[in-house]
Formats: C-alpha cells, sequence, structure tokens
C-alpha cells in the first residue's frame, strides 16, 4: 500500500467517512475510493453493495481478481430517554457492537445502576447532543414519551442525517408530534424520516422485545437496498 | 461499520514515518469456520512487532515470518492456511478454515 493511499485511509477514517481500498490482488495495484466518489466509479454496483453490507470480498472484472476491503466508521446509537426499554436496548445494541449513548436530563432515569457500563449523559439535548458528533452513521432512537426531552433531539437528529431516526409513540402521538415539530421549523421530508410507532411490527409487547423490534428496524435500514428497505418499513 | 480493529492502520502510518519498514497483511478471502473476517488485517514493522490480527492468533507467526520477506523485497504475496495444507496445519488453523492473506509493503 502506498503511504499516500494510508494516510488518505487514516484521514477519512479519522472523519467518520466510508472507503473502500481496491486491490488486485495479483499485482498489488490499489485505489482507494471515497464513499461520496462510488456514484461515479466504474465498479458502482460492487462498491456499493460491499460498502452497504459493511463487508469486505472479491470481484471478479474481466480477468481481474479485485480485493474489496471497506472501512465503514463504527455505528453509532444514541438513546434519547433512560427508561425501561432503553434498559433492553443498549446491551442488544452493544451486542451488535454499537457505540451506544444515553441521553436523559433527568438523573433519577439516567443513574448508573439502571445502565451498568453504558455511558450516559444526564444532560437535556441540548446541551447533551453536540459533543456527541451525531452523524451519518448514527441510529437516533427517542424514547422518553417526553415532548420537552424528545422534541430538540429530532431536531437535532434531522440536521445531522441520521441513517435512522425513531422515536416511540402511537400513530395518534406521532401525529400530534409532527405538528409540534413541523410548527418549530421541520421539513415534511424530515419528519417522514421519523420510524414511528418504532421498530418493526413483531407484535412485541416487553420492552426487551420492543428493543427487538427497534434493533431489527435498524439493522434493515442499516443493510437492505433501498428498494426492500420499503416494504419491511 | 462495525468493524472495530483499525487503528492499527494509524499504527503503520506512525511506524512508516518513524522510518520502519511496514508491512500490511489482509484476510482477502476465507471458507469454512475462519476466525476472522475478509478485511481483517495485521500490520507488521521491520522490527517483527505486529498489530491486529488475521486469524485470532493461530497463523501470525508465519504471517510475520513473511511479511518481514515482503519488507526486504517490497514484493507482495499472497498466503493461503488452511487444514488442506499440511504446513498450514502446523502452524495451527485448528478451527477448520481456510484463509487467504494478502501481504504488501507499506510506502
Amino acid at each position: 500500500m502506498k503511504l499516500e493511499i494510508l494516510k488518505e485511509l487514516n484521514v477519512e477514517r479519522a472523519a467518520r467517512r466510508p472507503v473502500i481500498i481496491v486491490t488486485d490482488t495479483a499485482n498489488g495495484d490499489q485505489r482507494l475510493v471515497k464513499a461520496a466518489d462510488i456514484a461515479a466509479d466504474p465498479l458502482r454496483a460492487e462498491l456499493s453493495k460491499q460498502l452497504r453490507m459493511g463487508k469486505s470480498g472479491n470481484v471478479e472484472v474481466g480477468d481481474k481478481k479485485l480485493f474489496l476491503n471497506v472501512y465503514a466508521p463504527t455505528a453509532k446509537l444514541v438513546i434519547i430517554g433512560a427508561v425501561h426499554i432503553s434498559q433492553a436496548l443498549a446491551p442488544l445494541a452493544r451486542s451488535l457492537d454499537y457505540d451506544v449513548t444515553v441521553v436523559d436530563p433527568r438523573t433519577a432515569f439516567a443513574s448508573p445502576e439502571r445502565f451498568p457500563d453504558v455511558p450516559l449523559v444526564a444532560e437535556w439535548p441540548d446541551v447533551a447532543l453536540p459533543p456527541l458528533n451525531v452523524d451519518r452513521y448514527t441510529a437516533f432512537v427517542a424514547v422518553t414519551h417526553d415532548p420537552k426531552i424528545d422534541d430538540p433531539a429530532l431536531l437535532h437528529a434531522f440536521d445531522r442525517d441520521c441513517f435512522y431516526i425513531g422515536a416511540l409513540g402511537s400513530r395518534k402521538t406521532h401525529a400530534k408530534r409532527a405538528e409540534r415539530l413541523r410548527a418549530q421549523g421541520a421539513k415534511d421530508s424530515d419528519i417522514a424520516r421519523i420510524h414511528a410507532p418504532i421498530g418493526l411490527d413483531i407484535g412485541a409487547v416487553s420492552p426487551s422485545e420492543i428493543a427487538v423490534a427497534i434493533m431489527a428496524e435498524i439493522t434493515a435500514q442499516l443493510r437492505l437496498p433501498p428498494k426492500e428497505k420499503e416494504e419491511a418499513a | 461499520m462495525l468493524n472495530r480493529d483499525e487503528d492499527i492502520l494509524q499504527a503503520a502510518e506512525t511506524w512508516q514515518k518513524q522510518g520502519h519498514g511496514v508491512a500490511l497483511a489482509t484476510v482477502v478471502e476465507t471458507w469454512g469456520s475462519a476466525p476472522r473476517p475478509a478485511g481483517s488485517s495485521l500490520v507488521i514493522n521491520d522490527d517483527g512487532t505486529f498489530l491486529g490480527s488475521v486469524s485470532g492468533g493461530c497463523v501470525e507467526g508465519a504471517v510475520v515470518t513473511e511479511a518481514l520477506d515482503v519488507i526486504a523485497s517490497g514484493q507482495p504475496k499472497m498466503l493461503e492456511f488452511g487444514v488442506a495444507d499440511e504446513t498450514a496445519w502446523n502452524v495451527g488453523l485448528s478451527c477448520g478454515g481456510t484463509i487467504r492473506v494478502f501481504v504488501e509493503k507499506v510506502g
């Protein structure tokens, strides 16, 4: 690997931007493809598939065998609300390799006894969220049921282009939430990005089951190609 | 997205800047129950110091030896380890899988 490629790879990784290194394993020829440049790449179909799967692999192009090494950032999960569902959701998400943070200004909820080993921020979203660097590779879940906490958090998630945004509440609750968010300047296209009621419809009842439904929905959003994603939603 | 072992690439850059010869070994293909997926890597410097893993400890020793050759020659190499290969079995990919590891010089 040329030093320039290694340096560029490290810069992109530090900025949490995905890259793919394409190597001709017969002779060591190599190039770096940034996620933003995939659409214009001759290998765009293969590159976008591998990136979506977050998986490295080989492709044959003509008589060449190329290895596509995918470097995608570690996904984050930000949970707004240190509630019962979150106590099940945080460890489940960690077992799926997400970096998890729980935010709740109510210190009685955001206590280490309730969330052993999970990073907790007992602050309001306007203070808690900016340092978390919420980005494209972040799943964002608002489950407090309290508009004072959930609403400003959701507005932050819209700005940061999270790959998944979910909010707890029935259709009725969500309709009210949509009204409030619109009044605060949210676009219809932003509101349409909220998965609510949250989680895949698997008949979940207990907090742990709801956590499974949420992680299943997040996984689908992360891994499925766009068309199948619509069908799963 | 869910790969946590990549800071070794920063080490590769640092070693290179310090004037070390450095090689990068990457799992490019696996069959059967290989311990580490494609894309897993190991960086090696000319002291024989290494970081990361390509097999969870089974064949790293052999990879490091080959990597020192690659650092010296500058020519990339493809290595294969698995139960089908008597020597590879001896170095111990005892999980029953087969892996191919691409070793290249950095710089």
